[in-house]
């Protein structure tokens, strides 16, 4: 293992994360409810009542529109390079839904809020994507 | 109204600490999970961030009899659910591997709709797909919110 020193972004990355730790703490304080995305779109796309959708779509436009700000009002550019190309990133999307949905959480749900609750559920939960994610990459970068 | 828009700007507090801390980029998110190659730690940092600062918050925040916008007796929806079981830890390791695959997690899929939408709108569609028939295959559409962290 060497350091990737050229793309490493200390600062940026930890001031994001700390952006990201208090719109969870909003949004507990705020409305009661955990910021899990996964749980947030699953109740789009399986409505558990009319009164319970109107919420998460708000809170996915402004998600949409979250990157916006940091491009014109910080007036930092946001990169994006795709990791994957042709098939592989819409099957990697259906895993991603199916995994999130079985597991009951994602990166938001189980890392930043659950990992804050001390969930013993949700460590268990970042330990096993962490350690599939790592694997992944391993085989998709140095063995295929 | 207040309530509204205070849903709105928390979305987008999140969303613009997404893109500020490198994780709309699939590849730089390949960088964090690629730890036996060149290893870009930043990801680590977003984590530690988000989780250090809601981990405080949250101890405040819990003496608080409940949210400021109650709806209804509704409180504090803490997921309920405590069991460590197959499902948890084979869903979570589905999660992985899609997340290995593509770089992308829920969360940075739907911030870079706008963004990057060649890429990011097929992902998300599969991976609204995806969500229906893992609900549908474990809880079914009856499924309670609160216990989907």
């Amino acid at each position: 293992m060497s350091i990737d020193f050229q793309n490493f972004t200390p600062y940026a990355s930890l001031i994001g994360g700390v952006m990201i730790g208090l719109a969870a703490l909003l949004l507990m304080l705020a409305h009661g409810r955990v910021m899990g995305v996964s749980g947030i779109l699953g109740g789009i796309v399986m409505p558990s009542g009319k009164s319970d959708i109107g919420w998460r779509i708000l809170f996915v436009i402004g998600m949409l529109a979250g990157p916006f700000a940091v491009i014109h009002l910080l007036d930092r550019p946001v990169d994006i390079m795709p990791a994957a190309s042709g098939m592989i990133l819409p099957v990697a999307g259906f895993i991603v839904g199916l995994g999130t949905a079985i597991g009951s959480g994602c990166t938001s749900g189980h890392g930043i809020c659950g990992l804050a609750r001390l969930s013993p559920r949700s460590l268990v939960a970042v330990g096993a994507f962490m350690a599939t994610g790592i694997a992944t990459v391993f085989l998709v970068r140095h063995v295929m | 109204m207040m309530r509204h828009i205070s849903i709105i700007l928390i979305g987008a507090l999140f969303g613009a600490g997404l893109a500020l801390s490198g994780m709309l980029n699939p590849s730089k998110v390949a960088g964090f999970l690629d730890l036996f190659g060149t290893w870009d730690p930043s990801l680590a940092f977003v984590m530690g961030g988000g989780v250090v600062a809601n981990f405080i918050g949250h101890r405040i925040v819990m003496r608080r009899p409940g949210p400021v916008f109650a709806s209804g007796t509704a409180g504090f929806r803490i997921p309920v659910n405590n069991a460590i079981d197959s499902k948890l830890v084979i869903g979570s390791a589905l999660f992985g591997i899609g997340w290995g695959l593509g770089g992308l997690c829920p969360g940075p899929a739907i911030s870079s709709l706008l963004l990057a939408p060649g890429d990011a709108v097929l992902f998300v569609l599969m991976m609204l797909a995806g969500l229906a028939v893992g609900r549908m295959l474990t809880s079914g559409p009856a499924a309670t919110p609160a216990a989907q962290a």
